[in-house]
């Protein structure tokens, strides 16, 4: 049995990667942890005037503005509360520093490649362009997004956009 | 250590001392030169020479040298300085600074250049003094080796120089030959004396050596030049404590074949004689690098060196190089380091004072040192206007010389300070203005008598403080603006114009694009491909510019810009339960509107009667889409704006209070946001955005023209009812 385990992780170690898992709603979503920066409350955010509804505005991260997305507005998710479980998950994409809202961070999960499978097309909300692939873990699915293509896509409205 | 690691000390130096050089020559009263200008000229190509000559910049040292000996000829009596040779000086500082460029690029410099400039300098010095200002290797050298070569040769031609004006030319150019030098040391302390004897040694053999503190001679066998021998004293010395003279050998045998008699000089190894040479670079060499680095002085650990290499940095110690990024690095600390402050001092501010005692005393003591802190750092940045100024009588004295006329330029505020990063952008538009001023502004002499001007126009530059902007003025008596020359221009160019236009309107038209009125294209002015560039390049600064003419009597421009980029004076306004930032140098004023003010025009459009103007009235809960703010006029402030020329009453809910934001980029993370300029930090950590006072106005209009503007309003409405 150990023996099978011991085999099983150095072949994670070849082929796999850690991912942060969180959730919107009773949903589960997974990023790719060498993304992420740090974890953090949701506070003090300056609405931006003009600014489609995910974008909740800017706050001050340690002297540097950081815009902050929310990604259950982003996903149409029906409820979207602030309270204490919410929090930022501030990520590294594309040389931006961008915080993301969810509803709250489970854990961090290794993922082999053959436990992610290819996310079949989806609905309007988030194509599948934006997702990495869908990880099954026993029961659970977990939706694997590729955060930097999300964030930096022209619907996202958050970096301009260069001009073709 | 790498010898490269001091080629942009170098150059930036050299650029600096050429910079010196164009000044003092510009300054020169040719009727009666100033010894000590003359001196501070020469010192200035003397030092480039070295540095050159310590780099292998060949072409660089033989130019210089030249210059030097020439400028050692004026500076000595020899040669009458003219205005055309000192335009011939002014030439080969250009070239020389042509040749710092392309070495700074790893290139060699335009030989075609060299070899022109050499020669004009070469017949100035025949012309003048009947000889030549040797730097090439005569034919009579024996050439061991080139360094050897170029030292033994500079050595001749310096004291071709000196036994000029001793009228001993024979005898000095056998003491020349026989590489004996006196050296007399006036003043020196002892310290200093064992240091420079110390240092002659590694030049050459110190023959002889007597005197006391007040004159001291050593008898020197070396063959380097008077020169580079003076000049590797100079670290430890002021040159008006030597003397150094070539004299005779003492014996015959010493003076046969020159280099061949100075290899004995280096003593301690017994070294062929180009090696002997290249020994006397080295020492050079290791003495030039110390002029820049006084760390790194000098080849030795002794004491005594140390004193020596301490007063001379005592000296230079007066300014510091350093990069940019490493000052902004700072201020940006500091602001946070005022922010984190503010959000204690908030804290604080609850406490109850006489429980907490010293902890409060502590705070105010930590806000006023931390506000003189922020103070001291952003004064890093600040350079005086002389830096801009500095540049314009070249300029002034090459286009009036172009153009025939006869100007005096003016400076006024040469210390005002500026953000460093400010002046630099600054000096294109400047130089822009003042061309124009030049060349169509000023009038030929014939033109100003004939007015009853006098002949000489005269331009000022000036600069000034004025809140928290700098005003820069480019002011000329020449024939100003022509109303009925722009206006035509303006029509031909298809501009929509009147006769009714204000003065000040058609003196806006010459910042449209491809606009000109010169009956003639200059090549100093005139394509219309220019003050469109001034007036951007100054917004884009934050800054603006205004014009103001009156016929026969001549042109102001003034130019207004902040004084830096890095911290803005704010107000603080509130709508609605969010905090903005308005720049205060667009505020004009704030009043409390009544009802009987505010007119309204084309059903949505409002105005409100300030004194005899009607202005815009633009909420800004409107513009940002602010709920929860007041809605009725009469019970907000209107804050009078002005951008971009126009003005306009901004309606907000509450005036907070004034101050100091640091500007942050809000396009480093996200995006450029309509109506938005940047962000700061308040006290409290939160981010304020700060207006961007001409955008809201724009974006006002914008949607005032467009018909969504109405379902946009109807639909928010909406909105807040569900």
């Amino acid at each position: 049995m150990s023996d099978m385990t011991q085999a099983a992780e150095a072949a994670i170690d070849t082929q796999s990667q850690e991912y942060l898992v969180f959730s919107l709603g009773s949903e589960e979503y997974a990023v790719d942890i060498l993304k992420v920066q740090e974890i953090r409350g949701y506070e003090n955010v300056t609405r931006i005037a003009n600014a489609p509804d995910f974008i909740k505005g800017v706050t001050n991260l340690r002297g540097v503005i950081v815009p902050i997305v929310d990604l259950r507005i982003k996903f149409h998710l029906d409820k979207v509360e602030y309270e204490g479980q919410t929090v930022v998950i501030v990520v590294n994409v594309a040389d931006r520093v961008v915080g993301i809202v969810v509803d709250g961070v489970s854990d961090v999960m290794t993922l082999s490649s053959d436990q992610i499978k290819p996310a079949p097309e989806f609905g309007e909300t988030l194509s599948a362009d934006y997702l990495s692939g869908l990880g099954s873990l026993e029961d659970r699915m977990l939706v694997i997004v590729d955060i930097e293509k999300l964030l930096t896509s022209e619907e996202m409205a958050l970096v301009e956009q260069q001009a073709q | 250590m790498d010898i490269t690691e001091f080629y942009e000390t170098f150059f930036e130096e050299a650029e600096e001392l050429l910079g010196d050089m164009e000044r003092h020559l510009l300054e020169l009263d040719l009727d009666e030169p100033d010894p000590e200008q003359l001196n501070a000229i020469f010192r200035a190509a003397h030092s480039i020479k070295g540095g050159a000559g310590t780099f292998g910049f060949s072409v660089l040292q033989e130019t210089t040298h030249m210059l030097e000996n020439l400028l050692d000829y004026a500076r000595q009596g020899e040669l009458t300085l003219r205005t055309d040779i000192v335009d011939l000086f002014l030439e080969t500082k250009d070239m020389l600074h042509d040749q710092l460029d392309a070495y700074r690029n790893g290139a060699e410099p335009d030989p075609e250049a060299y070899a022109r400039i050499c020669q004009t300098l070469k017949q100035l010095a025949l012309d003048e003094l009947g000889h030549g200002v040797g730097s090439e290797p005569e034919a009579d050298v024996a050439p061991p080796a080139r360094p050897a070569d170029e030292t033994a040769s500079a050595a001749d031609g310096n004291t071709v120089g000196e036994a000029a004006s001793e009228g001993q030319a024979q005898e000095t150019q056998a003491a020349a030959d026989s590489g004996w030098l006196r050296v007399v040391l006036l003043n020196v302390s002892d310290k200093d004396r064992e240091l420079l004897v110390e240092e002659l040694g590694n030049l050459g053999a110190v023959k002889e050596q007597h005197g006391d503190a007040t004159r001291y001679e050593v008898v020197l066998e070396s063959a380097s030049s008077r020169d580079d021998i003076e000049a590797v004293m100079c670290f430890i010395v002021e040159p008006e404590q030597l003397d150094i003279a070539a004299i005779a050998a003492p014996t015959d045998e010493t003076t046969q074949g020159d280099v061949e008699a100075s290899a004995p000089a280096v003593s301690q190894d017994d070294a062929p004689a180009s090696e002997a040479s290249e020994a006397s670079a080295d020492a050079e060499q290791a003495a030039a690098p110390a002029e820049k680095a006084p760390a790194q002085t000098a080849p030795s650990d002794k004491p005594a060196n140390k004193g020596g290499a301490k007063k001379k940095a005592g000296a230079e110690s007066a300014t510091i190089r350093v990069p940019v990024e490493k000052v902004d690095q700072i201020i940006n600390l500091v602001g946070e380091l005022i922010i984190t402050q503010s959000m204690l001092d908030q804290t604080a501010s609850e406490l109850d004072v006489a429980a907490h005692g010293p902890l409060v005393n502590g705070m105010n003591l930590l806000q006023r040192n931390a506000r003189d802190l922020q103070e001291s750092v952003m004064s890093i940045r600040m350079v005086p206007m002389d830096y801009v100024f500095s540049r314009f009588p070249r300029l002034v004295r090459d286009l009036t010389g172009k153009l025939g006329k006869d100007i005096e330029l003016v400076t006024e505020g040469k210390s005002t300070e500026l953000d460093k990063s400010l002046t630099e952008r600054i000096i294109d538009p400047l130089t822009h203005l003042v061309r124009n001023s030049l060349d169509h502004g000023i009038e030929m002499p014939d033109v100003r008598e004939a007015a009853g001007k006098p002949r000489t126009g005269q331009l000022t530059l000036s600069a000034q403080h004025q809140g928290g902007n700098i005003l820069i003025e480019v002011k000329d008596d020449g024939g100003g603006l022509s109303r009925d020359k722009i206006l035509a221009k303006a029509a031909s160019n298809g501009l929509a114009v009147s006769d009714a236009m204000s003065d000040d309107e058609v003196w806006q038209l010459i910042f449209a694009a491809g606009f000109s009125t010169a009956d003639q294209v200059s090549d100093v002015s005139g394509r219309g491909v220019g003050m469109d560039v001034v007036k951007r390049n100054i917004q884009a600064m934050g800054g603006h510019v205004e014009i103001q003419s009156w016929p026969g009597r001549g042109t102001t421009t003034r130019v207004v810009l902040p004084l830096t980029l890095a911290i803005l004076d704010g107000m603080s306004i509130k709508s609605g339960p969010e905090i903005f930032i308005l720049p205060l140098s667009a505020v004009l004023e704030s009043l409390q509107p009544s009802n009987d003010d505010i007119y309204s025009m084309a059903g949505n459009d409002k105005l409100l009667k300030v004194r005899d103007e009607y202005l815009p009235l633009i909420a800004l809960h409107d513009i940002l889409q602010i709920d929860g703010a007041e809605q009725d006029p009469t019970r907000c402030i209107a804050v009078i704006l002005q951008a971009e020329g126009r003005r306009y009453a901004l309606l907000v809910d509450d005036l907070v209070g004034q101050q100091q934001v640091v500007v942050k980029n809000l396009e480093t993370n996200y995006r450029k946001v309509p109506a938005i300029s940047a962000a700061t930090i308040l006290g409290d950590g939160s981010v304020a955005l700060i207006l961007d006072v001409a955008d809201v106005n724009r974006l006002h209009r914008q949607r005032a023209n467009s018909p969504k503007h109405a379902e946009l309003t109807a639909s928010r409405q909406e909105d807040v009812v569900s």
